[in-house]
Order: C-alpha cells, then sequence, then structure tokens
C-alpha cells in the first residue's frame, strides 16, 4: 500500500516553511508551491507555559 | 572595555536577520564584539560567558530582543546602541515579512502541504515537527541542538505514522528534483541517495550531474541518525522508499562512521534489498563492510560515485589518480617551496570534507590535526591555532556562536587564512568551496583578496604558498561556476572538481603519492 512517505516522493511537494525567509525563498525559485512562517515562539518561549497552551488548546 | 546592551521585549526575529545585523554592528570602526540574539535560556548563558550578565538580562525572555555590544569607547557604544533602529529598519525592509506566525497558521491556508521545514531555534524545533507529523505532515528539520530524546521520539512516532523526519541537523535533501535547505541545481534520474552527512551528498549529488547523470532522490537524515541511540529510523525508512520508487534504480548511501548496532541493522536490510547499494561509511574499516550480501563498498564519495553509474547500467569515465599534467603544475609550484616550508592547513566550510580528506590522508601515512579528527589523539589543543597538518572543520559550533556557517559568509575563514599567513613553514594551504541553493552567492569572491593576500606574503618571504582548491556545484546552481573557478585560477589557485582529488593532490605536494 502506499504510504505518504511514497506520496512525497512521487508527487509534487507542497511545503509549510517554518522559520528562515531564504529556505522558502529557494524553494519558491525552484517552483515549488511553499507558504512562510515567521515564527515567533509562543508564550514569550517559556516551555512550561507553552506546553500549557498546547494542553488547553 | 566598555560594554553596553539593550533589550527590546517582545520583538522576535530569526537568526539570520540577527546575524545581518551582528555583521554590519561589527563594521563599525572601534567596536569589538557584538552579540544580537534572543533571549532564550541558551542565549542568556552565551551572554554570561563572555562576561555580560545583569538581572535585565536575566529576565529576558525568548522573545525579547537583546543587543550587547564591546567597543573601545563609550561613545561608540551609545552611538550603535542609540540608532539600532535605523540598523533594524534597514535590514527589516531588505526582508519581506509574513503574517503567519504558527504552524497552524500554514497549515490553515495549504491545507494540502505534505513536508514541513523547520529551521527555528533547535529548543523549539522539535515542538513544531511533532505538531507537523500530528497533522500528517512528513517533516525536515534543519535545526540542530534537538535533545536526542525528542529525536527519537519524532522518529519513532514518523515510522508509526508511515512518515518521514528528515532531521534534525539536516542541512540537505533533494526530493524529486527539489532542493531543500543547502543543495545544488541537480538533474533527475535514476540514482537515489540517502545521507547522514550534509556536504557528503552535496558532493555526491553534484559529481553524478556533472558526469551528465542525474538523481532520483536524495534524502537527508540529519547527523545522528546512523547513531546507536537512534539506530537508523530515518535512513532505513528511506531506503524502503526509494526500494519502492520505480524512479530509482541504485541507492548509495553516505555517513560518517555509524554506531556498530547501527551499521548491522542497515546491512541486514541492504542485504534483503532487490536493487543495488552502494556504501560509503567514511571512517570505516573497510574489513567491516566488504564481502556483505548486495554491498557494494566505496572508499570515498568520488569512488561511490562510479560505482553508483556503473551500478544503474551506464558507463562512466574513470578517474585514476592525478593526470601527467596535474602532476607537473603540482611539481612547478613545491619548486618554489622555501626549505622551511612544509606543513598543510586545511581551512573548510565543509564537515564531510574534511573528514573525507582526513580518512584518505591517514591512508597515505599522514598524520593530520583536526579540531575534528578522525581519532581522539589527534584532536587540536585549540581549534583556533593550527599544528604541523591541520584541516580544520570552520562549521564546527566551537566557530559558529552567533556567526553564520562559513557557507553562507566567508568572514571567518578569510580571517583563519590571515592567520595562518603568519606561519612560515605552511607550504599549501586548502580551501573548499560549496555553491548552490541558500548558499553565499560569491564564496570565490568572499575569500580570493585573502587568498592573494596570503600568497604575496610568502613570496616577500622568499617562498611560495601553494593553494589547492575544491569546488562542489553545478553548472545550473545559482552561482555561476565557470566563474568562481576562473576567479580561483586568476588568483593562482590549483582548483579540482573533488574534495578527493584535491586530497590527493595535496598528498603529492607532501610527498605521499
Amino acid at each position: 500500500m502506499e504510504t505518504k512517505i511514497d506520496r512525497l516522493l512521487s508527487e509534487p511537494l507542497v511545503v509549510v516553511n517554518v522559520g528562515l525567509n531564504k529556505f522558502a525563498k529557494s524553494l519558491e525559485e525552484q517552483g515549488v508551491d511553499v507558504i512562510q512562517v515567521d515564527w515567533v515562539p509562543p508564550a514569550g518561549g517559556d516551555k512550561g507555559m507553552m506546553d500549557l497552551l498546547d494542553e488547553l488548546l | 572595555m566598555p560594554i553596553g546592551y539593550v533589550i527590546r521585549k517582545n520583538q522576535y526575529y530569526d537568526s539570520v536577520f540577527l546575524m545581518t545585523v551582528n555583521s554590519r554592528i561589527l563594521k563599525v570602526k572601534g567596536i569589538q564584539q557584538t552579540a544580537v540574539l534572543m533571549g532564550s535560556p541558551a542565549n542568556k548563558q552565551l551572554l554570561a560567558d563572555i562576561g555580560i550578565q545583569t538581572p535585565n538580562i536575566d529576565a529576558a525572555q525568548a522573545n525579547d530582543l537583546i543587543v550587547a555590544v564591546i567597543a573601545d569607547s563609550m561613545q561608540i557604544v551609545n552611538q550603535v546602541l542609540g540608532n539600532l533602529d535605523v540598523w533594524l529598519n534597514a535590514i527589516q525592509e531588505e526582508t519581506p515579512v509574513s503574517q503567519l506566525h504558527t504552524l497552524e497558521d500554514g497549515l490553515a491556508i495549504k491545507t494540502n502541504a505534505n513536508l514541513a521545514v523547520i529551521s527555528i531555534p533547535g529548543e523549539y524545533a522539535a515542538r513544531e515537527a511533532r505538531k507537523a507529523l500530528e497533522a500528517g505532515l512528513n517533516v525536515f528539520i534543519f535545526s540542530g541542538n534537538v535533545s536526542i530524546e525528542d529525536e527519537l521520539e519524532l522518529k519513532r512516532r514518523a515510522n508509526q505514522n508511515e512518515l518521514l523526519v528528515m532531521g534534525p541537523d539536516c542541512g540537505t535533501s533533494l526530493i524529486g528534483g527539489i532542493g531543500i535547505g543547502f543543495t545544488n541545481a541537480i538533474r533527475r534520474g535514476d540514482i537515489g541517495a540517502i545521507g547522514a552527512a550534509g556536504t557528503g551528498l552535496q558532493e555526491f549529488t553534484t559529481q553524478v550531474h556533472n558526469l551528465g547523470f542525474g538523481i532520483s532522490h536524495a534524502i537527508g537524515t540529519g547527523s545522528h541518525d546512523l547513531s546507536d541511540q537512534i539506530g537508523g529510523l530515518t535512513t532505513l525508512a528511506a531506503l524502503d522508499a526509494l526500494e519502492g520508487d520505480v524512479k530509482t534504480k541504485v541507492v548509495t548511501i553516505i555517513s560518517k562512521p555509524p554506531g556498530a548496532t547501527s551499521l548491522e541493522r542497515l546491512l541486514a536490510k541492504i542485504a534483503s534489498c532487490r536493487k543495488p547499494v552502494i556504501g560509503c561509511f567514511l571512517g570505516v574499516d573497510p574489513e567491516i563492510v566488504s564481502r556483505r550480501m548486495n554491498l557494494q563498498p566505496a572508499h570515498t564519495i568520488d569512488e561511490a560515485v562510479g560505482l553508483a553509474i556503473k551500478m544503474s547500467g551506464k558507463t562512466s569515465p574513470t578517474r585514476e589518480g592525478l593526470s601527467a599534467v596535474e602532476v607537473k603544475m603540482l611539481s612547478d609550484e613545491k619548486a618554489g617551496w622555501s626549505p622551511e616550508q612544509k606543513y598543510l592547513r586545511g581551512i573548510l566550510a565543509g564537515g564531510t570534507f574534511c573528514y573525507q580528506s582526513q580518512q584518505i590522508m591517514r591512508g597515505k601515512g599522514i598524520t593530520v590535526y583536526s579540531n575534528n579528527p578522525l581519532v581522539p589523539k589527534n584532536k587540536l589543543n585549540n581549534p583556533d591555532k593550527s599544528f604541523q597538518h591541520t584541516l580544520v572543520d570552520m562549521g564546527d559550533e566551537f566557530f559558529m556562536v552567533g556567526k553564520p556557517h562559513p557557507m553562507i559568509d566567508g568572514t571567518m575563514r578569510r580571517l583563519r587564512i590571515l592567520a595562518e599567513s603568519h606561519d612560515p613553514q605552511v607550504a599549501v594551504l586548502y580551501l573548499d568551496f560549496i555553491l548552490g541553493y541558500n548558499a553565499s552567492m560569491d564564496p570565490v569572491g568572499e575569500l580570493v583578496d585573502a587568498i592573494e593576500e596570503a600568497k604575496s606574503v610568502y613570496k616577500q618571504r622568499g617562498g611560495s604558498l601553494t593553494v589547492v582548491a575544491s569546488i562542489c556545484g553545478t553548472d545550473a546552481d545559482p552561482q555561476d561556476l565557470t566563474f568562481q573557478v576562473n576567479m580561483l585560477r586568476d588568483a593562482g589557485v590549483l582548483v579540482y572538481d573533488s574534495n578527493a582529488q584535491a586530497t590527493a593532490a595535496c598528498c603529492w605536494l607532501l610527498g605521499k603519492r
């Protein structure tokens, strides 16, 4: 049966780029369907608070 | 020395932006040291290590910007910090801004996404990768500094859900001809590759391309994947995928030494593959991988390229050592050395290149010291100071604190080249140049002045510095390969197509043929 990895290799890439903008830009230059996320640490980067948020949402 | 800092609450910037600010401030006359970073616990520790620690800094959070400056005078400190907004605004204007700030924001727009590429600070990367896997996406994690426990958990989770996790610490992948991260522009073909060594994968794919052939997929696994803690989970999943991929005829695996248990598990898997597998396990005793079922062992990446082309049913031009013309050029170079010149200094951007060169030199009986040595006894006491024959991996964390990787910016290598020129015993300088997406747009141009200056220093001493270079790139890369090569040749540099060939030239120069 075809897995998601098999489909990754056989179908066009559709990318969510989280972080460095230049990676999204180079994918775009290669004709890839990509969206850029300018990631910001949630909860001020407090990891305990981030875990709590994850549980609540 | 006068020190000053400012903290900007809730102003988050990514690492490339911060490094750009950092490098521009460093260019101000009278600035000795700068730190432009976010207030994460790891970064606050870095500041404390250079003697900058205050209650305000201790209280800063991960999305607070901290800019610290050490300068010759308080006037310069105040001048830089007082004009911070001018610097920040100027750089921000050059960078497009996205209104999306979370993975969920991105997924809401790209509902058909099949890959998340994650390059945020390591301490937060696993959390985002986990969310991407939960949403059914494959993941490419460029970030380093992800704990081994998190890596194992992510890869187990991916396995259960038949998804692929490339990384953490994954620099390069080529999926269906598309380069992700630091990759070269490579034509499509029927040779598959799996690599736990980023520049190793770039070297393999560029050589296949440059010989006229192509790559189906080249899957990066991250540098820890074949450790015994991780057990090669991504390598094994990638091997399964390439076995099932109709466009792939042969598979080549490139890595630095795997853990013993992981290697045995991988070899058992290779034995059951229907497609031929070439294994280039740098630094591994050839005896361990010889006479294994369905495995063609290769000692160097160049050898792996030749075997992969052959096993895919094509003929590849074979290259047997140095040509007569090359030997003549090397011989002419050597004739210019003064009697005291005898040592090699390799100032390298590619970690795999540093490693492979050491392996080749060890095979020729040459003792080489390094910050990342093949054997612990050859470790440099101080990575900043070369000793006898030295190969320095300038991409090592030691050199990277708050600074860009040498593949992006040549400043650190440039300084090191000039530092080496103070040692009259140096005879050979070896440099690698890596082209491709996301790398510096002019890697040679960044270093050529330093090369010329170093050469003139040796000339003034009555000797001659031989500079050897290898270029990892293709004619389709965003940089102009021919222009880069010509710039080196015009500066009197001996240029080779691969790290292995350049290393062979270095060995010849050191009298080991």
